[in-house]
C-alpha cells in the first residue's frame, strides 16, 4: 500500500529540493567554451506565435520573432525608424512616385547558404497576393501594387501583368496605383513585404498552399540576422546567430530566447527572478512600485496607438454631434491618467497621433464644462434629463473597466449624464463592433507603419473598419486626395483638414495616446525607445 | 468483471457523441469566430480563410465531417495555429500535463494519506489538530495564491528554483507542490473521515482483542475500508489532475494542455475546443469506470452489476 512507500517518496522530494540549491536550470547559463561569455538575449514575447512565416500571421508575437529571423528590402533605423538599406542597398522612386526600383546587394544568401534571387521576391509576392493562401496581409500589397487586387480576385490569372518585375539579376521594379508616399515605411517596419525561400517552400507542397510545414524546426530557412535553433512551442523559440546573413560581422548578440510570457505577472515574476531581460509588459498594478524603488528597470515608451470611445452615430442620442462632443468634453482626462492608467500615457485631444512621422494635429477638442452643459441643453437633454443612459461596451480586459468607470463618474458629476457598463469577452466584444450592436464602445488603434494616414483612412465611408458609420463626403475625397499630393508637405495640410473634421464631427472621442510600460534589464545596449516598439535585434547587445 | 466493463464501455459511446455534438454547436453559436479580429481583414480575405478551411460549407455539413475525421482518429487543423495539427497539439502538451498531474498525485498521496491517518488515529488530540488545520488551510489557499507565494519566497527570494518556466526537473517542484497541496488536503479530510468510521467497527475491535500491532490493524486491516472515500474521489481528480489546471499552467508558465483548452476556447480554436474537450470527457468517464473497479475490488459488499 501507500505508506511503506512514503519515506522514498519523501527521499525524492527532499533530494529535488537539495537539486534546487545548486542545480537551477537556466538555458541560458552555459559559459562558451572560447572563454566570451556568450550575449543571449532572453525576451518576454507575450504570446506563443501562430508561425513563423511572415505570409500567414497577423499579431505582435509573430513580428518580433520573424524580425530576428527575416529581413526585407528595407529595415529601420534603430533610433527613428526612418527606411535604411536591407537586403536592397539603394533604391530610387520615379518622378511621377509610381514606380519603386530596388537594387539588391550581391552575394545575398539565405540561412542554407543558398542564393537569394530576384525570383524569390517574385514568387513571394505572388504567394502574398494568392486568394488561395489567404494571408490576413494581403491587402498591404494589393492596395497599392497596379494590378495585384485583380490578381487576387481572380480578374487576371497572369502574375506578370501584376506590378513586380525582375529588370536585372539584382534589380526589381515595382509599379504602384498611386503614389503611395508611406510605402517605403510599410516595407521597412511590416513584415507583409518579407521574401520566404521559395525552393524550400515547394519541397512541402504548392507555391500557395496555407498550413505546410516548411516553417517546422529542421525545414525552416531564413534571411535574417538570426537563425532558428529551438522552437518548443509554448515554451520558448531559441534563435541564434546566421553566419549567412549579409551583414553577419555587425550582429552582436549570439543568441535570442524568446518566451510566451501571456500572463502579465508571471512575466514580471520571471523578471524578477534573473530569467528575461526584458518583458513585453508590466502590470499596471506594479507601475507605482517601480517608479519608487526601481526607476533603472522601468522604461515608459511612447507607442504609436490610441485608445478611445467609439460612437455609433446611426443610434440617437449620440447621432447628434452635440451630444458627442459634450460627453468628449466631459471627460477630465488629465485625471483620468494621473489617477486610473498611472502609465504616464499622453491625453488625446485629436485622433492622429502628434509626432507621428513628422505630423502633428493642429486641430484640438477644446471648450470647458459649461460649454458640454450647453450642447446637451440646445440638443434637448438640459442637464442630462430625458437622456437615456449611455451604454458603454468594453472588453474584459487590462483597466477598460476602471477607465470606464471613472468616465461614467465624470459624465454623471459634469453633466448629469447617467451611463451604463456593459463588459464583454474579446471576441464577442469584437462580434458586437463589427456587427454594430453597440451605443458606444472602448476601442483602440495602434499603427502598423509609422505614417499619419494610418489613423486617418479608418474613418473613410465603408471601410472595414470604420465601425462608428459615420460618413462624410467630403471626407472621403480629401482622404483620396492626399494619396496623390505632390510632397508631404502638401499631403499633411491635406490631413490636418481631416484631423479637423474629425474633431468637430467627433464620431470618435479621443481619450488617449498609449504608452508602453515594460521592464528592462541595464545591461541592454543598442536599444533606442521608438512608438513602433520595433528594435532591429542586430543592433542590441548586452553590456557585462 | 469483463461483461460490467464493456457494457459500461458501450454506454459511454451515447455519451461521448452528445458532448461532441452540444460543444460543436455550442462553440459555433458563441459570438465570433477564429478570424475575428479588431483590425478587421477585407471580405475577401475573410472568404478565402473561409473557404480554406471549410467553414463556408453549411454548418450540418461540416459537423457531418468533423465526425467522420473524429472516427478516423483525427481532430483536424488548428485554426490559431496555421502548420499544427490537434492531434499534434495534444501529443505534444497532454504529457507535460500528465507529468505535472503524477507529480502532484504523489505530493497529495504522499502528504494527505499519512496526516490523515495520524488525524484518525490521534483523534481529538494536538495532532490530530494540527493534521486537520492542514487540511482546513489547504482548502482555503487557492492555487493562485499559494503559487505566487511559493515563487516570491523559493525563486525570488531564495533564487532556489526558476519563477516559472518547464526546463529541467528541478522546474517541476514548485508546480506539483503547489498543485499537490490542495489535494493533499482534501485527501487528508477524506482518508481522516474513513478511517475514523472503520476504526469503530466491530472487526477492529476484535483484530485488536485478538493482539495484532497497532501498525497492522492500521494498514493492514483498517486501510482498506478508511480509504473508499478518498478513491471515490481520486477518479474524478486524476482526470481533472492529468488533463491540466489552467491555473498552474499559467503561473508557471508550463506548456500543458490546461492552457490550450481554456485558449482555445478564447481563441474560437473550433477544433482545438473539440479535441480537449472530447480528451476530457474521455478521460473522466474512463477515470469513474476505474473507480467503480477499484471500490468493488476494495469493498467485498459491492459486486458488479
Amino acid at each position: 500500500m501507500m505508506i511503506p512507500r512514503l519515506p522514498r517518496l519523501a527521499a525524492l522530494l527532499g533530494a529535488l529540493a537539495l537539486l534546487a540549491g545548486c542545480a537551477k536550470t537556466d538555458p541560458a547559463s552555459a559559459e562558451a567554451a572560447h572563454g566570451r561569455r556568450p550575449q543571449v538575449l532572453r525576451y518576454g514575447n507575450t504570446n506563443e506565435p501562430q508561425d513563423i512565416d511572415p505570409q500567414v500571421v497577423q499579431g505582435t508575437p509573430e513580428d518580433h520573432v520573424i524580425k530576428a529571423l527575416f529581413e526585407g528590402l528595407l529595415t529601420a533605423d534603430p533610433k527613428d525608424l526612418h527606411p535604411i538599406p536591407g537586403l536592397a542597398r539603394s533604391w530610387e522612386v520615379s518622378r511621377d512616385g509610381l514606380t519603386y526600383t530596388f537594387h539588391l546587394r550581391e552575394n545575398l544568401r539565405w540561412s542554407d547558404g543558398s542564393p537569394i534571387t530576384t525570383d524569390d521576391f517574385l514568387l513571394s509576392w505572388k504567394r502574398m497576393i494568392s486568394p488561395r493562401l489567404a494571408s490576413e496581409y494581403a491587402y498591404l500589397i494589393y492596395n497599392f501594387v497596379a494590378g495585384a487586387k485583380d490578381y487576387y480576385d481572380g480578374r487576371i490569372t497572369d502574375f506578370s501583368k501584376v506590378g513586380f518585375k525582375a529588370t536585372g539579376p539584382l534589380t526589381l521594379q515595382v509599379t504602384l496605383i498611386n503614389r503611395t508616399p508611406y510605402l517605403l515605411s510599410i516595407i521597412a517596419n511590416h513584415y507583409a513585404w518579407n521574401i520566404v525561400p521559395i525552393k524550400v517552400l515547394l519541397r512541402y507542397g504548392a507555391l500557395d498552399e496555407r498550413s505546410t510545414p516548411w516553417t517546422r524546426l529542421g525545414n525552416f530557412v531564413g534571411n535574417g540576422p538570426f537563425m532558428l535553433k529551438e522552437w518548443i512551442p509554448q515554451e520558448r523559440i531559441v534563435v541564434v546567430r546566421n553566419p549567412q546573413y549579409w551583414d553577419a560581422a555587425s550582429v552582436k548578440l549570439d543568441e535570442i530566447d524568446f518566451f510566451p510570457t501571456e500572463d502579465l505577472a508571471a512575466e514580471e515574476r520571471m523578471f524578477r527572478a534573473g530569467q528575461l531581460d526584458r518583458t513585453q509588459e508590466i502590470p499596471i498594478s506594479k507601475i507605482d512600485a517601480y517608479k519608487h524603488e526601481h526607476p533603472e528597470l522601468l522604461h515608459i515608451d511612447p507607442y504609436l496607438g490610441i485608445y478611445f470611445y467609439r460612437c455609433n452615430v446611426t443610434r440617437p442620442p449620440l447621432n447628434d454631434k452635440r451630444v458627442r462632443r459634450a460627453l468628449a468634453l466631459g471627460i477630465d482626462r488629465e485625471s483620468l491618467i494621473r489617477n486610473v492608467t498611472r502609465g504616464d500615457e499622453r491625453p488625446a485631444y485629436a485622433v492622429s497621433y502628434p509626432g507621428d512621422a513628422g505630423y502633428t494635429p493642429r486641430a484640438r477638442l477644446t471648450g470647458t464644462l459649461d460649454d458640454a452643459r450647453r450642447l446637451l441643453e440646445e440638443a434637448g437633454y438640459p442637464g442630462g434629463a430625458g437622456l437615456a443612459p449611455i451604454q458603454l461596451l468594453y472588453n474584459t480586459q487590462a483597466n477598460n473597466k476602471q477607465i470606464a468607470e471613472a468616465i461614467q463618474e465624470m459624465w454623471r458629476k459634469n453633466l448629469g449624464v447617467a451611463s451604463e457598463l456593459i463588459n464583454q469577452e474579446w471576441k464577442v466584444y469584437l462580434d458586437s463592433q463589427h456587427t454594430h450592436s453597440f451605443q458606444m464602445e472602448r476601442a483602440a488603434w495602434v499603427a502598423d507603419y509609422p505614417d499619419p494616414h494610418v489613423f486617418l483612412e479608418i474613418w473613410e465611408t465603408g471601410n472595414g473598419n470604420n465601425d462608428t458609420l459615420w460618413s462624410n463626403a467630403e471626407y472621403d475625397r480629401l482622404l483620396h486626395s492626399a494619396l496623390s499630393a505632390k510632397d508631404d508637405a502638401t499631403r499633411y495640410e491635406i490631413y490636418q483638414r481631416l484631423d479637423a473634421i474629425l474633431v468637430d464631427e467627433l464620431p470618435v472621442i479621443p481619450i488617449f495616446y498609449y504608452t508602453r510600460p515594460y521592464l528592462m534589464s541595464p545591461k541592454i545596449r543598442g536599444y533606442w525607445p521608438n512608438p513602433l516598439d520595433n528594435h532591429p535585434f542586430k543592433d542590441i547587445y548586452l553590456e557585462d | 468483471m469483463i461483461r460490467f466493463i464493456a457494457m459500461r464501455l458501450l454506454q459511454t459511446i451515447p455519451v461521448v457523441w452528445v458532448i461532441i455534438t452540444a460543444t460543436f454547436f455550442m462553440i459555433r453559436f458563441v459570438p465570433g469566430g477564429p478570424f475575428t479580429a479588431e483590425r478587421a481583414v477585407t471580405p475577401e480575405i475573410m472568404r478565402n480563410l473561409e473557404a480554406h478551411y471549410g467553414l463556408n460549407r453549411p454548418l450540418y455539413r461540416q459537423y457531418l465531417d468533423y465526425c467522420g475525421s473524429i472516427l478516423r482518429g483525427d481532430l483536424g487543423p488548428s485554426f490559431k495555429y496555421p502548420t499544427r495539427t490537434v492531434n499534434e497539439i495534444i501529443a505534444e502538451k497532454l504529457p507535460v500535463s500528465a507529468e505535472l498531474g503524477a507529480l502532484s498525485l504523489c505530493v497529495a498521496l504522499g502528504l494527505g494519506l499519512p496526516l490523515g491517518v495520524l488525524a484518525a488515529v490521534k483523534r481529538n488530540t494536538w495532532i490530530d489538530y494540527v493534521c486537520s488545520s492542514f487540511a482546513m488551510v489547504g482548502i482555503c489557499i487557492p492555487t493562485f495564491v499559494m503559487g505566487p507565494l511559493l515563487i516570491l519566497l523559493f525563486a525570488i527570494r531564495l533564487g532556489w528554483f526558476n519563477a516559472s518556466g518547464w526546463y529541467g526537473p528541478i522546474d517541476r517542484v514548485l508546480p506539483s507542490v503547489t498543485l499537490g497541496m490542495v489535494y493533499a488536503a482534501y485527501v487528508a479530510r477524506l482518508t481522516r473521515g474513513g478511517m475514523l468510521e472503520v476504526l469503530s467497527q466491530d472487526y477492529i475491535r476484535t483484530a485488536r482483542a485478538k493482539g495484532a500491532s497497532e501498525a497492522r490493524i492500521i494498514l493492514k486491516h483498517a486501510l482498506r475500508g478508511g480509504l473508499t472515500p478518498v478513491v471515490s474521489f481520486l477518479g474524478p481528480a486524476i482526470a481533472g489532475v492529468v488533463t491540466g489546471s489552467f491555473v498552474i499552467e499559467t503561473i508557471f508558465q508550463i506548456p500543458g494542455i490546461g492552457r490550450e483548452f481554456v485558449n482555445s476556447a478564447f481563441n474560437r480554436d473550433y477544433t482545438l475546443v473539440l479535441g480537449t474537450v472530447v480528451l476530457y470527457a474521455g478521460f473522466i468517464i474512463g477515470m469513474n469506470l476505474v473507480v467503480d473497479v477499484v471500490q468493488v475490488w476494495m469493498n467485498p459488499k459491492l459486486k458488479f452489476e
